[in-house]
């Protein structure tokens, strides 16, 4: 066991002897280390939070044609501790009627609801913090409390539009949960577990998202629906009302509303790499050659990883700075009575497809899935044209007899 | 492992006494339903206090807790869409003005 | 006392306090708040008892779906009820009663429960206990019945609820 191969392992021994050697008792030696442990990762989280307030920046800047921040440090790369500075010696403001406690907790429930997330979320193969046997279910249980965060905010605000916001929100991710677990069930069948490490492990040779990609593209729409980005971004909706459930919020508690957004995005990019992009793994098993062998090392395993939900990241940025916001009885209907029957019908023949083909050769299999995903995809869409051609042709058909 | 049964009974009991006390004691509908979320918690702790200690390689326990999850989700839902269909058509949801059956 | 035992404690006196706060306190809006609290701390107790499967189901159902709905049905049905008068019936003294009798009875029950100071043996070793529980759940020597009715009665439920909580156009 050397440093480059398990380096948590090996800090947490040495932690442990130093302790013990100490006098400290073994039991609060354990604890202790598992704090250490804890603090590291949220102050990583933290500080990786700090650099995505400078990535969207820049990135939404691109896609608006403009430079984004560029006058502090290189690249404007300290643009976000002034951000930080700025937010810290805001007015903190409580409005009048609003519920004290409540209205504090929620932003702290918010920022804590993504910062668990981190607990599961795999950097490498031996980096992590727990590998949960339950993992895609925590990933939603997460979910349920930064609804809850979101519907205190908009309930203690004492505010029409906090109110609004936060039903909306609610219906939103209330809905969309429903895909989103359904497509968690299908890295599920095809790993057979639900442990993230398990799933992770299962795509060495081949990705999750050449055997299902319409289950990957389902997962994407549900997790920007989950984080209420556009064109889901109805809580907020600014022209509607004005800023959602964080209207009131000044200073740093709108700050951790702000960061817990955007590593919350960061967090769904990396679970869909996880999920359906190999993870920490290479590409098709490269690691096994031992030209590739490197891929291995925990560090690089840690970077593949992080780039690849950088990947994801940026497809969720993409979206959101191309696409207009939809109306919420559109994209209840959307929920309803599209993506729930689509992700259904993918989740039945994902599991009776997958029964029937596991015990062929890799490349059988891994055809089978797809060509079933094709299929499904191809129904999918004449359904849906020739539903619309029927809706034009009654309109015009209206047109005509007046 | 060094947690006693008796001590997972006893909560569930102590659970299960409040909410019925919050059962028959609020006037509210939605407090009385909030009341037996809380007695159908301390059954369901009690489940997997049995299945955890008895035999844990039998899934008896666990199983009949996920059922009583899903009656529970069903009662609220149920429960709560009562609620608000009297409140539409009474204005009220205090359980004792819902007088209307009682001649 | 091991760091189980004091867990255990701290989640117990989370769960009893919140408890109590959700049949005592006033304003309905904190009593769906705490009975959020109550069911966190039953989530804690099912990890201590290495139910995870259970522990991450009761977030993601009792929080994200049962609390949710007791919230939505609070905002929806405020008008009328301001919070303001007492919450609790005239005659909550038998309640109190009620529940007093009813806590001993329990108490007197569980303590005579042959062998009731047990504590739990290790896991069986190579036990998946979620595994183990999605066998038992579908396998037809188990509980497939249970469950092929719970679901019947969630489809139900859905149903009803639409029916009732819709506003029907005639």
């Amino acid at each position: 066991m050397t440093f480059w191969n398990d380096p948590i392992n090996l800090i947490a021994n040495w932690l442990n002897t130093l302790l013990t050697g100490w006098g400290v008792p073994a039991s609060l030696a354990t604890v202790l280390i598992y704090f250490i442990g804890i603090t590291v990762l949220v102050v990583f989280a933290m500080v990786l939070d700090i650099g995505l307030v400078w990535v969207e920046r820049k990135v939404v800047a691109r896609f608006q044609d403009r430079l984004g921040p560029n006058r502090l440090g290189p690249f404007g790369l300290i643009q976000p501790i002034a951000d930080i500075i700025k937010m810290v010696i805001k007015e903190d403001i409580t409005p009048a009627g609003a519920e004290k406690v409540l209205y504090n907790i929620a932003p702290v429930l918010s920022a804590t609801s993504v910062i668990m997330l981190w607990a599961i979320l795999p950097l490498a193969a031996n980096i992590y913090g727990v590998d949960l046997n339950v993992a895609l279910l925590y990933i939603v249980a997460m979910g349920a409390l930064g609804t809850l965060a979101i519907i205190i905010a908009g309930w203690a605000s004492n505010n029409k539009y906090a109110l609004l916001g936060a039903f909306r929100m609610v219906a939103n991710m209330v809905a969309y949960e429903i895909p989103m677990v359904i497509v968690l069930l299908i890295p599920t069948i095809l790993a057979g577990t639900m442990s993230v490490i398990g799933i992770t492990e299962a795509q060495r040779n081949l990705w999750f998202v050449f055997l299902s990609p319409l289950g990957a593209v389902i997962f994407m729409i549900s997790a920007i629906a989950e984080l209420g980005r556009s064109p889901f971004d109805l809580n907020e909706a600014e022209s509607e009302i004005v800023a959602g459930f964080h209207i009131e919020y000044t200073g740093m508690k709108f700050g951790w509303f702000y960061a817990s957004e955007l590593l919350h995005a960061f967090t769904f990019g990396g679970f869909a790499a996880i999920l359906f992009f190999g993870g920490y793994n290479g590409f098709f098993g490269l690691e096994q050659f031992p030209a590739f062998s490197w891929l291995n090392i925990p560090f690089v395993q840690a970077l593949v990883f992080i780039v690849k939900a950088m990947i994801g990241y940026w497809v969720i940025m993409w979206v959101k700075y191309s696409m207009p916001r939809i109306r919420i009885d559109h994209m209840l209907a959307f929920n309803w009575k599209f993506l729930v029957p689509l992700s259904l019908v993918l989740l039945v023949v994902t599991a009776i497809l997958h029964r029937i083909l596991v015990v062929l050769p890799t490349w059988q299999y891994a055809l089978g899935m797809f060509a079933a995903n094709i299929v499904i995809i191809t129904a999918t869409i004449e359904i849906l044209r020739a539903h619309g051609r029927k809706q034009r042709q009654a309109e015009y058909a209206l047109l005509k007899t007046q | 492992m060094s947690i006693p049964l008796s001590w997972y009974l006893l909560l569930a009991a102590a659970l299960f006494s409040i909410g019925l006390y919050g059962v028959l004691a609020r006037k509210n509908a939605i407090a009385i339903l909030l009341g037996i979320e809380l007695m159908l918690n301390a059954v369901n702790m009690n489940l997997v206090a049995f299945w955890r200690y008895l035999d844990p390689a039998q899934m008896a326990g666990q199983a009949f807790a996920v059922i009583v999850f899903a009656v529970a989700a069903a009662e609220v839902a149920v429960g709560l869409a009562l609620v608000i269909s009297v409140y539409r058509r009474r204005k009220t949801v205090v359980a004792d003005e819902l007088d209307l059956m009682k001649w | 006392m091991t760091v189980e035992q004091i867990l255990f404690l701290l989640a117990g006196a989370v769960i009893l306090v919140s408890a109590f706060l959700v049949v005592t306190v006033r304003k309905l809006m904190h009593a769906a708040l705490w009975l959020v609290v109550t069911l966190f701390g039953v989530a804690v107790l099912y990890a201590l008892l290495q139910a995870n499967f259970l522990a991450v189901v009761q977030l993601v159902v009792y929080i994200g779906a049962i609390a949710i709905l007791f919230i939505f049905a609070v905002m929806l049905t405020r008008k009328e009820m301001r919070d303001l008068g007492p919450q609790t019936r005239s005659n909550w003294w038998v309640a109190v009663l009620v529940g007093a009798a009813v806590l001993m009875g329990l108490v007197f029950v569980v303590l005579a429960i042959p062998g009731v100071e047990r504590t739990a043996q290790v896991l069986p070793e190579g036990l998946d206990t979620v595994q183990a529980l999605g066998v038992a759940l579908v396998s037809p020597n188990a509980y497939v019945l249970p469950f092929e009715v719970a679901s019947v009665l969630l489809l139900a439920a859905l149903i009803g609820a639409v029916y009732l909580a819709g506003i029907i156009k005639k």
